[in-house]
């Protein structure tokens, strides 16, 4: 079998359908600080009405370019 | 191999974010020091004005955390976790793309995703509603901003992702070079008229009502009843260059992610491969 070209492409294909799982949730986990982070105690609030998660990542909220107060 | 390449991209990620952190606090508080400032000022004038027509003034808001936590700790933290998010996703796009995207080098299609990670979560949807600092926005609008901000990002991604098939698809019949750029310009044209749709800030009825038609939630200059200015209205400096530092934030953290993941991809695929090759030698 012919040797493929060592870093000319990227011919590895991972199987995603057995890796579905994992990649499902990193990208619900990532979604997840995604919100927290941007989102959560501003339009909507996951822990009612408290701002403490808001207050805190006040800075990081404005300055990543998300709506803030 | 998928547990490898996500881990070392959501490390990416991380540091990624520690580095837009350390720029952040350099040249973005400052920035946002001066909104604070401004913001504080014109409630004071706000007070003062409606002091002197006999109105109640409005209630201050409660401190949670002091300005020297968010401004050191609470930024690092929140720009940290969102790097981090950004390279758990970039990896998962990168592990699903390997080897199904044609001849790319693995280190090419780091900087590819990341680029694209760059456009579609954060430059698309800042050309519409820009980073704001401080004492720009609404209270009342939040609910309305966040939604019209994610539909700019979801408007992005979906259009990218329709453009990359596009491409795809006349590859073969234009030649890559002339299927990208047609693939380009439906994105453009996408983008475009989603902007066009969606409302300006300034427009939400809520500000309508309150301010009349303006563009943006930008504060205007302060008058008395007379008409005379007795606050000026928010620094335009301040303002362009806190949305230019956020800008480059933004650079630094997906070109980490784009120039670091890449040698580490490589390494971890090398690894496979010659794993693969070892089993077809002895076979």
């Amino acid at each position: 079998m012919a040797s493929i070209p060592a870093d000319s492409s990227t011919p590895v294909v991972l199987p995603v359908s057995k890796a579905a799982l994992l990649l499902g949730l990193t990208v619900l986990v990532a979604l997840l600080i995604y919100y927290f982070v941007g989102i959560d105690q501003g339009a909507t609030s996951l822990f009612g009405d408290d701002s403490h998660v808001h207050e805190f990542v006040h800075d990081a909220r404005h300055f990543l370019g998300f709506p803030c107060h | 191999m998928e547990t490898k390449l996500i881990l070392r991209g959501a490390l990416t990620g991380a540091l990624g974010g520690l580095l837009a952190f350390v720029f952040a606090r350099i040249f973005a508080e400052p920035r946002i020091q001066a909104a604070i400032d401004y913001e504080s000022g014109r409630d004071a004038a706000q007070a003062a004005l409606d002091e002197a027509a006999g109105r109640p003034a409005a209630a201050e808001g409660m401190e949670i955390f002091s300005r020297g936590i968010q401004a050191n700790l609470g930024i690092g933290v929140g720009m940290v976790a969102f790097g981090l998010a950004m390279g758990a996703l970039f990896a998962v796009v990168y592990t699903v793309s390997l080897g199904r995207v044609g001849r790319v080098r693995a280190r090419v299609l780091a900087l590819l995703i990341a680029g694209a990670g760059l456009l579609t979560m954060y430059l698309v949807p800042f050309a519409k509603y820009p980073a704001n600092p401080p004492a720009v926005g609404h209270e009342e609008t939040i609910g309305a901003r966040s939604g019209l901000y994610l539909v700019m990002v979801a408007g992005s991604i979906l259009f990218l992702l329709g453009a990359l098939w596009l491409g795809r698809k006349l590859a073969p019949r234009l030649g890559v070079w002339n299927a990208t750029l047609v693939a380009a310009a439906g994105f453009a044209v996408l983008t475009a008229i989603l902007m066009a749709v969606l409302p300006p800030l300034g427009h939400l009825s809520a500000n309508v009502n309150e301010y009349g038609v303006q563009a943006t939630e930008t504060p205007l200059p302060l008058k008395d009843p007379d008409g005379t200015i007795v606050f000026p209205g928010f620094p335009a400096d301040t303002l362009f260059e806190f949305r230019f530092y956020s800008v480059i934030a933004q650079v630094i953290l997906w070109g980490t992610i784009g120039l670091v993941f890449g040698p580490l991809a490589e390494r971890v695929l090398g690894g496979a491969r010659e794993g693969t090759a070892r089993v077809t030698a002895d076979a």
